[in-house]
């Protein structure tokens, strides 16, 4: 067990391009990390580097307190989780499980009992003699991680290990990877593209963006779970984590006799003062225009929240979805939807004009299915204005943004 | 085949109420039997007097060329449609789904029977019977496979082959898995490159290699001019005395080895390097991460994964390597105790014309690739499988 130290690290191609850039991240000693991120955003690379499968053009990576950035994988001590298992197909499950212990010239009964002891907990004893190929995909899954857990690494690396499950398969053995975790208390990072997967497992969440030339950093924000959700450090963070993603909007402030007002196309709702202190220096701001934050969750229909005049949007319902205990209604606001510096840099490549993105802007909310709301009709949804977000349009970032400071009120 | 059964069982019902309606449909079905039995009679015949019009004249032979193509190639369709016509109209219903196959493999089976079938039969006769294939052999037969294993010159051959059939596929395999391991590791430009170097030699003909190096191995006596050798060429300029390399028993066999291990390294090395890539990149990356050092991933994982590979490789080369002929011929003719089974086989046959011991040779041959055919069939067969 060791902690992992990631130090402005850098991975350029041989062909100039860049995929990961200045990436400072501290793994701690038996803390279960997950990377996160879409798609291209150079998740796998950090992994594939601090497991040495991919040479470092930058910075550095401590394993323990070894520099490790010319040492090869074999000698790093560290095991690996593949995304479809890499298992070795001529080998038994045994010898799979048992093969780095041999290669380390590892005393028979002693191999012997920790494969045994693994496939106990992995509940895979009974197919030790099988080849990999006779096992169903979570078998497979289960003898990959009894090959990383018989080595008794310094640290786990899983690339997206439950990806290649079905949905139900993938739930279950969720929880069992962080029953597992809380077993051996391994240091682990862990890549994922699901944000739900990354919620549930992760200690700490690093959330990545692909770099870009203006940002040629990957690193959003470092966090618990909950933190990533009430305190994000700016827009892409508050997209990213939450499903249905954040409402997002242009609008400004408006002061009033001590009361301040948010106010967005024909709305005009009055802040909690909750929401004003989460965002120092929000002052600054006032009258000018900024990106307002509105998660789903925090809408509920007048007729379960109570009449609250200044706290409440009415709107003309698209489409609704009955979930059963609550229900999503969609809806559109009219003001020009929100452009991030991602969406402009993307609209800069494909060289078209902000404003073929229309002049309206997509909402969902999520009530309760206690009172129905008709398609097509109108709803009044009173907002929990102290859970408001607000960001600065020109940097993307929250205004008064403090890591550690939050509070799930 | 649930369904063909059902069609016929369908098509009278329309037809037995035309029948009713009148006799066309009867004259219908006896004009469709006649055209059956027609359309592969003149087919056959369409063939059998194109062929002889063409064997007897003395037209351009570029014309006879296009209307042998054009006239076989229509005619054997012709042929083939007609017969399946045959086996729909004339056949009754029942059997008819059971003969169709026989139809259109037929010809194929006729054409292997004739020319691989009774040939090898014939050959297996004739090794039992003396020189000129009248009598049977002496020894009750026998004789011939006694000479063979009593005759020295006949032993050394065979001891020639088995030597050939050790070292040639194992140094073909081993040398071509180091390049298709080595190319690898290679950019994508450089490795296609140097993979066709060393293929290139696949495409030349045995004889044409044998020549290539008979000027490798090239050697003229001090005083009968300067050596044209490259190997002579290199050894003097190293300030040795010329060697007739041809001459030096036993190594001249291992040098007339060369040159088919240089034949074969390719062949080998493209099959080899394709399953090598097949080996999937992250089951490398997690021996490495297990622990293993590059030579270790190369023998526990690599080896393992295209071991089957390398089998249907190394029974192929052998298959060559028991018929090699060529390469003695034209090299040394089997002189200089250099002599293989095939080389030894033909010249029983076209030189001392003795039809029985040649026979034989050729029955020993047989019997020697047969286990190779064997395992490569087998082994070709997983390999589908697992695919």
């Amino acid at each position: 067990m060791a902690e992992i130290v990631l130090e402005s690290l850098g991975k350029i191609y041989p062909d100039g391009t860049r995929a990961v850039g200045d990436v400072n991240l501290t793994i701690e000693d038996g803390e279960f990390l997950v990377l996160v991120g879409p798609s291209g955003c150079g998740k796998s690379t950090v992994l594939r580097m601090v497991a040495g499968l991919e040479e470092v053009s930058e910075g550095t990576i401590h394993i323990g307190d070894v520099l490790v950035n010319d040492v090869p994988p074999k000698d790093r001590d560290i095991a690996m989780v593949f995304q479809n298992y890499a298992l070795y197909p001529h080998m038994s499950v045994f010898d799979n499980m048992a093969f780095g212990l041999r290669l380390r010239k590892m005393d028979k009964e002693e191999i012997r009992r920790r494969v045994e002891e693994a496939a106990a907990v992995l509940e895979i004893t009974d197919f030790l003699g099988r080849k990999p190929k006779a096992l169903s995909g979570g078998q497979r899954q289960r003898v990959a991680m009894g090959r990383a857990i018989v080595r008794e690494p310094k640290a786990f690396l899983m690339d997206e290990p439950l990806s290649n499950l079905d949905a139900k398969l993938r739930v279950q053995m969720r929880t069992e990877l962080g029953r597992l975790h809380g077993r051996l208390k391994t240091t682990t990072v862990y890549v994922t593209h699901d944000q739900v997967e990354a919620m549930t497992l992760g200690h700490r969440v690093a959330v990545l963006k692909a770099v870009t030339a203006k940002r040629p950093d990957n690193l959003q924000q470092v966090a618990p779970p909950s933190e990533l959700f009430y305190n994000p450090a700016n827009l892409f963070v508050a997209g990213f984590i939450g499903s249905p993603a954040m409402n997002m909007v242009t609008g400004h402030l408006e002061g009033t006799g001590g009361e301040v007002f948010a106010v967005f196309g024909p709305h005009r709702l009055r802040v909690d003062a909750k929401a004003l202190q989460r965002h120092p220096g929000l002052e600054k701001f006032m009258g000018r225009d900024l990106v307002i934050g509105i998660r789903p969750g925090d809408f509920e229909d007048h007729r379960i929240a109570g009449e609250e005049p200044e706290r409440t949007m009415e709107v003309k319902v698209d489409v609704t979805e009955v979930l059963g205990s609550e229900t999503f209604v969609h809806y559109m606001v009219p003001v020009a939807p929100v452009v991030t510096p991602e969406i402009e840099e993307l609209l800069a490549d494909t060289g078209s004009d902000p404003a073929t993105l229309g002049d309206e802007t997509k909402f969902s909310s999520r009530v309760s299915s206690d009172v129905a709301i008709p398609a097509g009709g109108t709803a009044r949804l009173v907002v929990e204005t102290a859970k408001f977000h607000f960001f600065d349009p020109e940097t993307g970032q929250r205004i008064g943004y403090r890591p550690g400071a939050f509070s799930a009120a | 085949m649930a369904e063909p059964p059902v069609l016929p069982d369908k098509a009278p019902e329309p037809r037995r109420r035309l029948l009713s309606a009148g006799a066309r449909g009867s004259l219908l079905s006896i004009l469709r039997m006649a055209a059956a039995l027609a359309v592969p009679i003149i087919g056959f015949l369409l063939l059998w007097l194109t062929f002889n019009f063409l064997r007897d004249s003395d037209a351009n032979r570029l014309l006879v060329a296009v209307v042998a193509i054009v006239v076989g190639v229509g005619g054997i369709w012709l042929l083939y449609w007609g017969m399946d016509l045959l086996v729909s109209t004339v056949l009754p219903a029942r059997i008819r789904e059971s003969v169709r196959p026989a139809v259109f493999v037929g010809p194929a089976l006729v054409i292997l029977a004739v020319y691989l079938i009774y040939p090898a039969i014939n050959t297996t006769i004739l090794a039992f019977k003396d020189a000129k294939g009248e009598n049977w052999a002496s020894q009750g037969g026998l004789g011939n496979f006694i000479d063979i294993f009593t005759n020295s010159e006949t032993l050394v051959a065979i001891r020639n082959s088995l030597l050939w059939v050790v070292i040639v596929p194992a140094a073909s395999v081993i040398i071509g898995l180091a390049f298709a391991t080595l190319t690898d590791k290679l950019g994508r430009r450089t490795e296609s490159t140097a993979k066709s170097m060393i293929f290139l030699p696949m495409a030349i003909s045995l004889v044409g290699a044998s020549i290539v190096w008979g000027f490798v191995y090239s050697f003229r006596s001090a005083g009968f001019g300067e050596q044209i050798g490259l190997l002579n060429g290199i050894w003097t300029g190293m300030g040795n005395k010329p060697v007739a390399w041809l001459l030096q028993e036993p190594w001249n066999n291992l040098y007339l080895m060369v040159i088919l291990i240089w034949l074969q390294t390719g062949f080998a090395m493209v099959i080899l390097s394709a399953a090598i890539k097949s080996v999937p990149e992250d089951l490398l990356e997690a021996a490495r991460i297990d622990g293993a050092s590059e030579w270790k991933v190369f023998t526990r994982v690599v080896l393992p994964s295209i071991a089957s590979t390398v089998v249907v490789v190394v029974t192929t080369i052998t298959i060559v390597v028991w018929k090699v002929f060529d390469i003695v011929f034209v090299m040394t003719g089997g002189r200089f105790n250099t002599s293989v089974v095939a080389q030894r086989m033909v010249k029983e046959f076209f030189t001392f014309r003795n039809d029985g011991v040649g026979a034989a040779l050729a029955v020993i041959l047989f019997i020697a690739v047969i286990p190779m055919m064997v395992v490569n069939v087998r082994k070709f067969r997983q390999q589908e499988e697992t695919r």
